[in-house]
């Protein structure tokens, strides 16, 4: 398994692990500060919660309404399947315009269906204008943080990065570094073809696409090239524009610790007079990849309330220790554990819902109150089941003999007995490596028990 | 009050003190504890690792044995297992063990919660000499929401100090099957843990998982470190 060996590299990085540590204490307490300035926070999770569950249930009717609206403003609107569709979709649309460079914003959508890869085979040059996900184009990477795609780079890293690849003076300086990016991505925005982006919330009622970002890249995406492609998952889809409030307070605070991002663009549809700013066309591409499937039961649906706002991530002990690259997913961390299993199969990825110690501090954290153990057990269970991943030979037997032992008591305790009497020292190296393994008790609880213990009523007897 | 003991198979057998000491604990406080010979494991390992007929089977033995003698409550020294017993409904779909399932678990308590919620006891007269840290155990903390309940009984503990861990919170990394899945990780994670608790210079760390425990414990003392490992019935149960 090669999530074993990732996990082992990662933790032998030393860059790595300093910059993790770094980023996610201090994601943490800018995110518990910014929380600390929302009226009512608990109120807040509870009321989105009920709205993403409410639109979960009518996804079907929410989302008509929506493109209905999209539609009436201008935009144009495409389903697609899977990811192959969704990239032959945007493609053709790029083709069509005879595009050949394309701006892109922030979209872990377009990462989920590598829309990059995609675009290059068609002789397309998509330029990522975030600058995170312009530091790991630059470096032929993939995101390691939904929110923060370069967090695993330490300012060295980058430095090193932008010398080489922008032939720039080798600076350790952070506004020297944001200034060379600009330079360059400015020049590519005046030459781009075309713009696509993510999408953070689609409001039904007006047909409405908001878009946070704090650099400005995304505005620019959006309202610069002719044709604004915005690539969005249908879970994205909420029912009424006033809902924008509550989803406008969590969102930021859990995601940079912001009270606000720095641009919110709130998108209908195409421009109505020549002097109007924003594209000509507006395309909006709903992909589904999966998703439709998890609305089956509660406990898989629940997944598709996610806002992407990475806090999971950022307090979760495994990731903090092994970053993002290692889970081999698009979605890292927690919730990438319990998404990238439903939407490509738990039989691709059963590792990852076992890439958890089931801590809850990601259930604690969630704006959307995902409550992400109770998935990870679920698809832990779905794997056993569906015999996914590795053979798990011994694991099945080892489980069905002690699921045997436990049932019968006398058995257990004959068994325990057995092993105290032998010293026996179970074959678990795994442990022993790294810890001590305390022995079984002389004397087991229930010999106690048998031996007086159950039969003392003086409160005061010492230990 | 009448106490039923769910020891939990890990104290059983490895850690039995932190059960001898539940017992009196509770007796000290007024309670006659009963014990059913009966019990073995609550299911949890084949829960967690995905093994749902196994659990299922483990679960139903545990909600039998637990009815019988219709307990006033049925306390354990452990949060982990507790909450194991408080996620019984989901294992099943039939509606007659989902309703013995939720009866059971809104009787079952870990020792803390069960002392200070439900008794409304802070002070159960010990005594023990040291400086002590807490360890949250993650489901006595996220899914049982007990946080203040063990720290209000240390801090009750005469001769006892306690100093708070900056990652008291934080997990040690045990998981169950993860410690053994994913070692390396989990004892990354523990060695943060474990750093913080030689930093604070205590004599004990205390959690109210056997667990823990053992993770815990184990990597000190592969450290060379002369901090003990103590379950919070240990400590509770000391009076000299």
């Amino acid at each position: 398994m090669t999530f074993e060996a990732d996990a082992r590299a990662a933790l032998s990085d030393v860059q790595l692990r300093g910059a993790l540590r770094q980023a996610a204490t201090l994601f943490a307490e800018k995110r518990r500060a910014a929380m600390a300035t929302a009226p009512d926070w608990e109120g807040a999770r509870d009321r989105a919660r009920a709205i993403k569950d409410e639109t979960l249930l009518h996804l079907d009717r929410y989302l008509a309404q929506f493109t209905a609206n999209a539609e009436r403003a201008g935009a144009r609107t495409h389903w697609a399947r899977d990811a192959a569709e969704a990239c032959e979709i945007i493609g053709r649309i790029a083709d069509q315009r005879g595009a050949r460079t394309i701006v892109k914003s922030k979209s872990m959508a377009t990462e989920e269906i590598d829309l990059n890869t995609a675009l290059a085979r068609r002789g397309i040059e998509p330029i990522e204008t975030d600058l995170g996900e312009y530091i790991i184009q630059l470096a032929g990477e993939t995101p390691s943080h939904i929110v923060a795609p370069a967090i695993h780079k330490t300012r060295g890293q980058i430095a090193a990065l932008f010398a080489e690849k922008l032939g720039i003076a080798p600076s350790d300086d952070a506004a020297a570094l944001t200034a060379a990016a600009r330079q360059a991505l400015r020049r590519r925005f005046a030459e781009a073809d075309l713009g696509i982006s993510g999408v953070n919330f689609a409001v039904a009622e007006t047909g409405t696409i908001l878009i946070l970002e704090n650099e400005g890249n995304a505005r620019l995406t959006t309202s610069l090239p002719h044709t604004h492609i915005a690539l969005m998952g249908i879970e994205k889809v909420i029912p009424r524009f006033a809902d924008l409030e509550v989803f406008l307070q969590l969102l930021p605070r859990s995601g940079t610790g912001q009270v606000l991002t720095a641009y919110q663009s709130l998108l209908t549809g195409v421009k109505r007079h020549p002097d109007d700013e924003g594209p000509d066309e507006l395309h909006i591409v709903l992909l589904d990849n999966g998703r439709s499937r998890m609305l089956r039961a509660p406990v898989t649906r629940q997944s598709l309330a996610c806002i992407r706002c990475g806090a999971c991530l950022n307090v979760c002990p495994v990731y903090r220790q092994i970053g993002g690259h290692a889970y081999g997913s698009v979605y890292p961390g927690p919730i990438g554990a319990i998404l990238t299993p439903q939407l490509i199969g738990i039989e691709r990825a059963a590792h990852l819902p076992y890439a958890s110690s089931l801590c809850g501090a990601c259930r604690d954290v969630c704006p959307v109150k995902i409550d992400i153990p109770a998935v990870l057990l679920h698809l832990r269970a779905e794997a056993i089941a569906q015999r996914a991943g590795t053979s798990r030979f011994f694991e099945r037997r080892a489980f069905r003999a002690y699921a045997a032992v436990m049932a019968r008591p006398r058995l257990y305790e004959w068994v325990m007995r057995v092993a105290r009497a032998l010293h026996f020292t179970p074959p678990l190296r795994a442990w022993t490596k790294w810890r001590d393994l305390r022995p079984l008790a002389p004397r087991s609880f229930r010999e106690e028990w048998r031996a007086g213990l159950g039969r003392e009523t003086d409160p005061w007897s010492p230990l | 009050m009448r106490v039923s003991l769910f020891v939990t198979c890990l104290a059983d057998q490895v850690w039995p003190s932190a059960a001898v000491g539940a017992v009196r604990v509770l007796r000290r406080v007024g309670c006659a504890v009963d014990f059913d010979e009966r019990q073995t494991c609550c299911g949890q390992p084949a829960f967690n690792t995905g093994y749902r007929p196994e659990a299922r089977a483990l679960a139903q033995r545990f909600i039998e044995i637990f009815e019988a003698g219709a307990p006033d409550a049925i306390v354990s020294p452990s949060g982990s297992c507790t909450a194991m017993v408080r996620h019984y409904a989901d294992l099943f779909e039939d509606d007659g063990w989902r309703a013995r399932a939720k009866a059971v678990a809104e009787r079952t308590y870990e020792l803390s919660d069960f002392l200070v919620n439900r008794l409304g006891v802070e002070d159960v007269d010990a005594t023990f000499a040291g400086r002590l840290t807490w360890h949250d155990a993650c489901h006595g903390l996220r899914d049982l929401g007990l946080q203040r309940e063990p720290r209000r009984l240390l801090r009750h503990v005469r001769g006892a100090e306690l100093v708070e861990l900056p990652n008291a919170e934080s997990c040690c990394g045990f998981g169950g099957t993860f410690s053994l899945k994913h070692p390396e990780i989990s004892v990354a994670m523990l060695d943060e843990k474990v750093d913080a608790i030689e930093r604070a210079a205590v004599d004990a760390v205390v959690s109210g998982d056997a667990s823990c425990l053992l993770q815990i414990g184990g990597r000190l003392s592969r450290r060379g470190s002369r901090v003990r490992a103590l379950h919070l019935a240990d400590v509770l149960a000391a009076t000299a």
